[in-house]
């Protein structure tokens, strides 16, 4: 932890500093609509992450994270509407679920030498399959929906994940510290190490001893189980779960949008990206709303222009880019 | 005492094509053994069943008392052989350092202790000075030389190099094999080399094997190999450089 | 002869393999794409999507058929492509497959949300005035419009064919895809044949959106679903095979119509997709894909 934080020259453990503070205040200037917002990148940096230490470090294109999200919401969600189990339970079996899922993409397509594209498609057609699957299980409500019902008794219950807007952006908050956190670790660590090796070259890795079966299941394993936990935030803060809108493919590229953007591979860029990105469809739906266009699609189209603008001028990420601008990162030739 | 590497009636074919031929030959731990013989004699076929990319069609291979034939690479890397490529290829992307660090976090668990490590043997390899550049930034001799190093990174008992002079110029050529002699006899690591230019092959081999349509042809200490006929005929006589 | 049973059954597999040729016209498209310029077209079915409104329109506007309006819409799609690879994406050739995705996302987005706006969320029926007309074959009852809409897309796939064997452009393009570094040594000016490859996979998908109209409503939200489906049929049937495409469209399009008649129409694409895991993991290279060496 402590050369963790003396790695970053001084300038970046300013930007840091104040960055932390800064969020750890924003509840006291924020109105609710903002303080909405906020959860919501706080969220994204969150599931953003988990899919970069997938992406980003091991090297492994999953195009099909939603299949996560959904399945963590969903177990934790059934479990709370239909026997009572609170969520700080509920979250170890919708882990369980959720990485159960990842180790059968994992070894599916690890054993099989399915890589690249290929493996992507291998993750959607999981994702949407278990998408079409869910519409048709009576037992969570199938295409109708799941909801987690409000009760006025139970307002407060945090530990039930029952509580204000206040309480569930601290808890967006201390899952994306953690998040980074935990990704500044690993990229140091040996299995760090061992995925940057592979995302590189796996012939390579494999000629310096690295299992990279091993190594790239226990990526998709842990990133898995990440987003799962995304999930039970998502079904406790939402209250309401549909499959075509927790599995569905528009819900995967959402996610990783974030962190390729922001860059993938490096610890910041999912933050970056997040904070690029969620304000910017805001600002879209409130300057469409401004200027009287009304039509459905006006804020997305710009939101497609603006995404094949940023990739164009940094395909890159925006963060490899700004650290450099702003000399944050330690110089190398 | 038995040899660290033993290859023995070994054999390998593509499609009917016999690429690797009955070869048998033992490397004795200490020693700088040599495989030579004209392109598409086998030799890389030869080296990839050693380092587990190929498995042989017949015969076994040993070493240090186990057998290796058929493993995957990283489980022969991990018993101690390490090998570099015939087209280099360092992690990109990664700095010099990092490089060779994932090479010595293969038996070690603490980072800071694989970092030091890797740095001495970066010294060793005079890339100390280089070790933040990124490896893609590198020349061509200093890029073989970070290949060696992040081999030797992961504590060989038995080295493999494939061409690792190949497109070095001969000042790097001697440079390279007084390194070569320094590894082999400081840190104790075997060598097993294929190699094309001749002048290193008979600075560093105490043994070497000709290999011809993937057959052996001859076999012994350098100075009785190059004497031999059927050499001379098949192969020095035409390509040798000495 | 024809037991009732058999002849419905007869009836669906028919109206698969009908439906499974336009399938395959638009894979076509995708799989020329992948297969030559290694660009993973993430917004092929957001072009379907589009030249089916293409077609609607001349349709609803000036009375012409789809069968007709397919080669104008073609043509303009070739152009947009070429222009399309001249000017954007021939950047990210061979860069990352993420970042070739997230340009060409945003374009899918673009795309299908311009959609949105002109034309709305509604489905779209263009009411051809044959569109309820069908042939009777002994038991079976044919559509008239799948008929020609399939008749119309072997024409396109065999113009395609010839074009690839029988003109030096087609055997130079074929080249690239076999060995791009060769294909630039010999001295092909393999940036135009990227751009040609990219229209015409263009040209592909327009014809199929235009024919897909005759027998589906044009709908925005159908541009994802086709992306997928497109690149499903392209890796069953195997990368750079074009008959391989051919043939896993008619795959999933009797697999499609199977699974809509015999479960739930709105599980058929389950069955896509465990057809895909299957050919991923058995057989990686697809159904007609070379074995890589």
């Amino acid at each position: 932890m402590i050369s963790l934080w003396g790695d970053m020259n001084r300038r970046g453990q300013v930007v840091v500093a104040l960055a932390l503070l800064l969020l750890l205040v924003a509840p006291l200037g924020a109105t609710r609509y903002v303080l909405s917002v906020l959860t919501l990148i706080l969220y994204f940096v969150y599931v953003g992450q988990a899919w970069n230490l997938m992406m980003g470090y091991a090297g492994q294109l999953s195009l099909g994270h939603a299949l996560y999200v959904g399945l963590g919401g969903y177990v934790s969600a059934a479990l709370w509407v239909h026997f009572g189990i609170g969520p700080w339970l509920g979250v170890f079996p919708a882990v369980a679920v959720a990485a159960a899922f990842g180790a059968a993409i994992g070894w599916l397509g690890f054993r099989f030498g399915i890589e690249g594209v290929y493996f992507a498609l291998l993750t959607i057609a999981f994702a949407e399959f278990t998408r079409i699957g869910f519409d048709h299980i009576g037992f969570v409500g199938g295409a109708g929906g799941l909801f987690i019902p409000y009760e006025e008794q139970r307002l407060g219950q945090w530990w039930n994940l029952r509580g204000s807007q206040l309480f569930f952006y601290y808890l967006a908050f201390a899952l994306a510290a953690a998040a980074v956190l935990l990704t500044a670790l690993l990229a140091r660590s040996r299995l760090g190490y061992q995925w940057i090796a592979i995302r590189e070259d796996e012939t390579a890795a494999r000629a310096l001893g690295i299992d990279v079966f091993r190594a790239k299941l226990k990526a998709v394993l842990i990133s898995s189980s990440m987003t799962a936990i995304g999930g039970v935030f998502y079904a406790f803060y939402y209250n309401s779960l549909f499959p075509a809108q927790l599995f569905d493919m528009g819900r995967s590229i959402e996610l990783i949008l974030g962190p390729i953007v922001g860059g993938t591979g490096t610890v910041f860029g999912p933050v970056v990206g997040a904070f690029i990105l969620t304000p910017l469809g805001e600002i879209l739906i409130s300057v469409t709303e401004h200027l009287g266009i009304n039509a459905p699609g006006a804020k997305a189209v710009f939101f497609g222009l603006t995404l094949m603008t940023i990739i164009y001028l940094v395909p890159t990420g925006v963060w490899p880019w700004l650290s450099r601008k702003l000399g944050l990162a330690r110089r190398r030739p | 005492m038995s040899p660290l590497l033993a290859v023995a009636d070994v054999g390998k074919r593509f499609r009917g094509l016999v690429a690797v031929d009955r070869v048998s030959f033992t490397v004795e731990a200490g020693d700088i053994f040599a495989v030579i013989g004209p392109n598409g004699a086998g030799k890389t076929t030869l080296f990839n069943m050693i380092a587990g990319v190929l498995a042989p069609n017949d015969g076994t291979i040993t070493f240090r008392g186990e057998r290796i034939e058929g493993r995957t690479p990283d489980a022969v890397c991990r018993l101690g052989v390490a090998r570099t490529f015939q087209i280099v290829r360092p992690f990109p992307g990664l700095t010099v350092e990092d490089n060779v660090v994932i090479g010595a976090l293969l038996h070690r668990t603490d980072m800071a202790v694989a970092r030091r490590y890797a740095r001495d043997i970066l010294a060793t390899l005079d890339l100390f000075e280089k070790r933040d550049f990124r490896a893609s930034a590198l020349t061509l001799p200093d890029r073989k030389r970070l290949e060696l190093a992040r081999a030797l990174a992961t504590d060989p008992k038995l080295l493999l190099l494939d061409e690792v002079m190949a497109g070095l110029r001969p000042t790097e050529t001697d440079r390279m094999v007084d390194i070569l002699r320094g590894v082999n006899r400081d840190m104790g690591v075997t060598i097993l080399l294929i190699e094309h230019v001749m002048r290193a092959v008979m600075a560093l081999a105490g043994h070497m094997l000709v290999l011809h349509h993937g057959a052996p042809i001859a076999q012994g200490r350098p100075e009785e190999v190059v004497r031999d006929a059927k050499v001379i005929t098949s192969y020095l006589g035409a390509e040798a450089t000495f | 002869m024809f037991t009732p049973m058999l002849s419905i059954w007869l009836n669906v597999v028919v109206q698969g393999v009908l439906t499974g040729l336009l399938y395959g016209l638009m894979a076509l498209g995708l799989s020329a794409i992948f297969g030559v310029v290694r660009l993973v077209n993430f917004a092929h079915g957001e072009f379907a999507v589009v030249a089916m409104y293409a077609a609607f329109v001349l349709f609803r506007a000036f009375g012409l058929d789809p069968l007709i309006a397919m080669v104008p819409i073609a043509a303009v799609f070739f152009v947009v492509g070429f222009a399309l690879q001249r000017m954007l994406i021939n950047s990210f050739v061979g860069r990352p497959d993420h970042e070739q995705f997230i340009l060409l996302v945003g374009l899918a987005i673009v795309l299908v949300n311009a959609v949105l706006i002109v034309f709305g969320p509604d489905a779209q029926p263009a009411n051809l005035p044959y569109a309820f007309d069908s042939y009777e074959v002994g038991p079976l009852i044919i559509d008239k419009v799948r008929v020609f809409a399939a008749v119309a897309a072997l024409a396109v796939c065999a113009v395609l064919f010839g074009f690839f064997r029988f003109t030096s452009t087609g055997t130079a393009i074929r080249a690239c895809a076999d060995n791009l570094i060769g294909a630039a040594v010999v001295g092909l000016d393999v940036r135009r044949l990227y751009a040609v490859t990219f229209g015409i996979g263009l040209a592909c998908v327009g014809a199929a959106g235009s024919l897909m109209v005759t027998i589906a409503d044009a709908v925005p939200s159908l541009g994802p679903a086709y992306t997928l489906l497109a690149f499903t049929i392209v890796i069953i049937g195997g990368l750079g095979s074009m008959a391989g495409a051919l043939v896993a469209g008619l795959l999933i399009g009797v697999s499609e119509a199977l699974a809509g008649f015999l479960i739930a129409p709105s599980m058929k694409s389950m069955f896509s997709f465990a057809l895909l895991v299957a050919v991923l993991v058995l057989r990686p290279q697809g159904l007609l894909g070379k074995k890589p060496a």
